[in-house]
């Protein structure tokens, strides 16, 4: 890696260096990717859907139907906006903008680029960072649960009150798992600033296979694939997504807890679900899959790391990860909420757990020689070889036909008709196709389908 | 390299971490009165918040950013969220009624108050006055998080252990409390449900109605069964059986 490339890298040093004007310029910009981020993403999201389940989605408002949202919008401006007589008016009034702002706040954190120059001066393209950035964003999507739990009880009804329940006890189990696997990506990187991160996943091993020199990604997501999985797993269900969209699950709770929000109000809740979801992804992205920095085909171009072109691969890696919230959404029917807990504590929380504890080992014994490592790591894996060899087979037997199920009935059970029944046509059938048929031929000469 | 602006340079004060200090502290203020003025037990919870929160940006504006965040996330998001969570469950309008329920709770309170506020201020200040700063220079040497985490499992590992093991007990203590044990052959699952209804014995489904694949539509026809015996479960019981006379038989005359 050259200097210069290294010298791309932001550390915590270059932060808090900027003028007034560059640091409300980055502020009101991630304010603005978000917002724009929403406008798309609804779009993206429907349009999708849309083809997912063979049909063509918004296609009417602009181009592609790209301004959709926005008329939505628009018209959801216009919309009466009812306070019901039985809500907490502060609270109530309040609750949207909790989610929105804690959604919004996360963005600047998120580390959108390199170090690049505007107006003269060198400054990353990240509003700011802290020593505990991450930290930070765990903050904010903790305190978003507010936003939605006083929306509910506010409302003053019953199903909004039940989906501020469940939502509280979803999104803190989920925040459990969440943190869990950032602690693997904390123990790895050694830092907590998501430019730290995003430094320390730029360097590979060197794969060489038949001569050539094949760099892998540093990602964690291939490093860490267990934290990487379990943690968009936990941001599917913390940004209230299908499958795990259970504090709306229109089934159930109509609209859960915003089914007393109208207006403005509901366009503040939808908008912070799109942005968190936009967010959420955007953590993804810098903390797993690389940041800024381009995958492999594309660092072989010596620039692809600096300037402004990184933030064209985030974006890109950004819109992919929205992608997959979608397509899980096009394909996954919702959980139960008892199946969906289980999954939380009982799946997700132990083999974190377990997989930290398997890091760290691997991690203390970096140092030893080769024989030690040896010894560390064959006889605890082959002692779980040898337990899932020999662990007492519980293959099921194989199910008994229909036939010897009737048969084993015992005697007195519940009579059932012969196995090979045979049911002859109903003699209806053919007297109504004769019937019919000449009343389609009349109806076909002398009147035009409608 | 670990400080930067945001978090105040040990020593002075700046300007920023003034204005902060003068914004958030009379909010935390009104957010710890609030607390126990307000009537709404929820209110009063979310009162609480606001004083958590500012206590966060303190942490952070104190050059302590592991603490105030860990104060937002642990503190403000998951046990007060909990608290939410149950005062939500007992009910919106639990109101305080401001009724004693105990004799002479107020004075022991206020007495107990004052007790617990000169315990802690006499700690603080004995350690304040043995104790010589070495500054945050020193302490934030190699980090602030590094340095907290060195001190918890170095210097003070066991009582870390001791409070989790507090905590864990406790935890154990409300499951067992809380926790309604069901002897496993006591649990039904969905296969023995449906071999119980499916046994010899067990009618399986709804009773067929009466008249059912039946030659007659009368209440009184019993219905059949699929391989094509008559049931008598499909007949009400209260229905007497019994043989039509020929005088009931005959036309009543009634169709001319």
């Amino acid at each position: 890696m050259s200097p210069s490339i290294l010298a791309q890298d932001p550390t915590l040093a270059d932060f808090g260096r900027d003028p007034w004007w560059l640091v409300l310029g980055k502020i009101v910009f991630a304010f603005a990717f978000g917002l724009l981020a929403t406008l798309l993403g609804v779009w993206f999201e429907r349009r999708v859907v849309g083809y997912m389940q063979v049909r063509p989605g918004p296609n009417q408002v602009g181009p592609f139907g790209l301004l959709q949202t926005l008329a939505d919008g628009l018209k959801m401006a216009f919309k009466e906006d009812i306070l019901p007589k039985a809500a907490d008016k502060v609270v109530y009034f309040f609750a949207p903008t909790i989610s929105v702002i804690c959604a919004v706040t996360a963005l600047s954190v998120v580390p959108f680029g390199p170090m690049v120059s505007i107006g003269g001066h060198h400054t990353p393209l990240q509003v700011t960072d802290v020593p505990v950035a991450v930290l930070l964003l765990l903050a904010c999507s903790s305190m978003g649960v507010y936003g939605i739990v006083l929306g509910g009880w506010a409302s003053g009804s019953t199903y909004p009150l039940l989906g501020g329940l469940r939502s509280s006890a979803q999104m803190i189990s989920y925040e459990v798992a969440m943190g869990l696997s950032i602690v693997a990506v904390f123990m790895t990187a050694g830092t907590m600033s998501t430019s730290g991160i995003v430094a320390k996943q730029a360097h590979g091993t060197q794969l060489s296979i038949g001569g050539f020199d094949l760099p892998a990604p540093g990602w964690y997501a291939i490093l860490l694939l267990p934290s990487f999985v379990i943690f968009f797993i936990a941001t599917v269900g913390e940004t209230n997504r299908a499958p795990f969209d259970l504090p709306e699950a229109e089934s159930e709770l109509v609209a859960g807890f915003m089914t007393e929000y109208s207006s403005l109000k509901f366009a503040l809740f939808m908008l912070s679900e799109y942005v968190a979801m936009v967010t959420m992804s955007a953590v993804t992205t810098t903390l797993f899959l690389g940041g800024w920095r381009a995958p492999w085909p594309i660092t072989l171009w010596e620039g692809a790391n600096s300037g402004w072109w990184p933030m064209l691969w985030f974006f890109g890696k950004v819109i992919a990860l929205v992608f997959v919230f979608v397509w899980l959404r096009g394909t996954l029917p919702r959980l139960r909420y008892d199946q969906f807990m289980r999954f939380g504590w009982k799946v997700l929380l132990p083999i974190n757990l377990v997989w930290i504890l398997v890091l760290s080992g691997l991690r203390s014994i970096e140092d030893w020689d080769s024989r030690g490592k040896l010894i560390a790591v064959g006889i605890p894996a082959g002692i779980l070889l040898i337990a899932t060899l020999f662990w007492p087979n519980r293959r099921p037997q194989p199910k008994p036909t229909t036939q010897e199920q009737v048969d084993s009935r015992p005697y007195g059970s519940f009579p059932l008709p012969p196995m090979d029944l045979q049911v002859p046509p109903s003699p209806r059938i053919t007297r109504v196709v004769a019937e019919r048929e000449p009343a389609n031929i009349v109806a076909g000469s002398d009147s035009r389908e409608v | 390299m670990t400080t930067s602006t945001v978090l105040a340079a040990a020593g002075g004060v700046s300007g920023g971490e003034e204005v902060t200090f003068w914004i958030l502290a009379p909010l935390a203020l009104i957010g710890a009165i609030g607390m126990v003025a307000a009537r709404n037990a929820v209110h009063s919870a979310l009162w609480l918040v606001l004083t958590m929160l500012c206590l966060g940006v303190f942490y952070i504006l104190q050059a302590g950013p592991f603490i105030g965040m860990v104060q937002i996330i642990v503190y403000t998001g998951a046990i007060m969220m909990l608290f939410l969570f149950v005062l939500m469950l007992v009910g919106r309008d639990a109101s305080d009624s401001l009724i004693e329920t105990l004799r002479g709770q107020r004075v022991a309170a206020i007495l107990l108050g004052l007790g617990f506020a000169g315990l802690v201020g006499s700690a603080v200040y004995n350690a304040m006055d043995k104790t010589t700063a070495v500054g945050l220079d020193q302490a934030n040497a190699e980090g602030n998080v590094q340095g907290i985490a060195r001190l918890l499992f170095t210097k003070y590992v066991f009582a870390f252990e001791l409070t989790s093991a507090l905590l864990i007990t406790a935890a154990v203590g409300a499951m067992v409390l809380a926790h309604v044990e069901r002897r496993k052959q006591d649990k039904v699952d969905q296969v023995s449900t449906m071999k119980a209804r499916f046994a010899p014995g067990n009618y399986p489904g709804p009773k067929p109605g009466p008249g059912v694949f039946a030659t007659s539509s009368s209440v009184a026809t019993p219905a059949r069964l699929p391989d094509g015996q008559l049931t008598e479960r499909s007949t009400p019981d209260i229905l007497p059986v019994r043989e039509l006379t020929a005088q009931e038989t005959t036309l009543k005359g009634t169709d001319r």
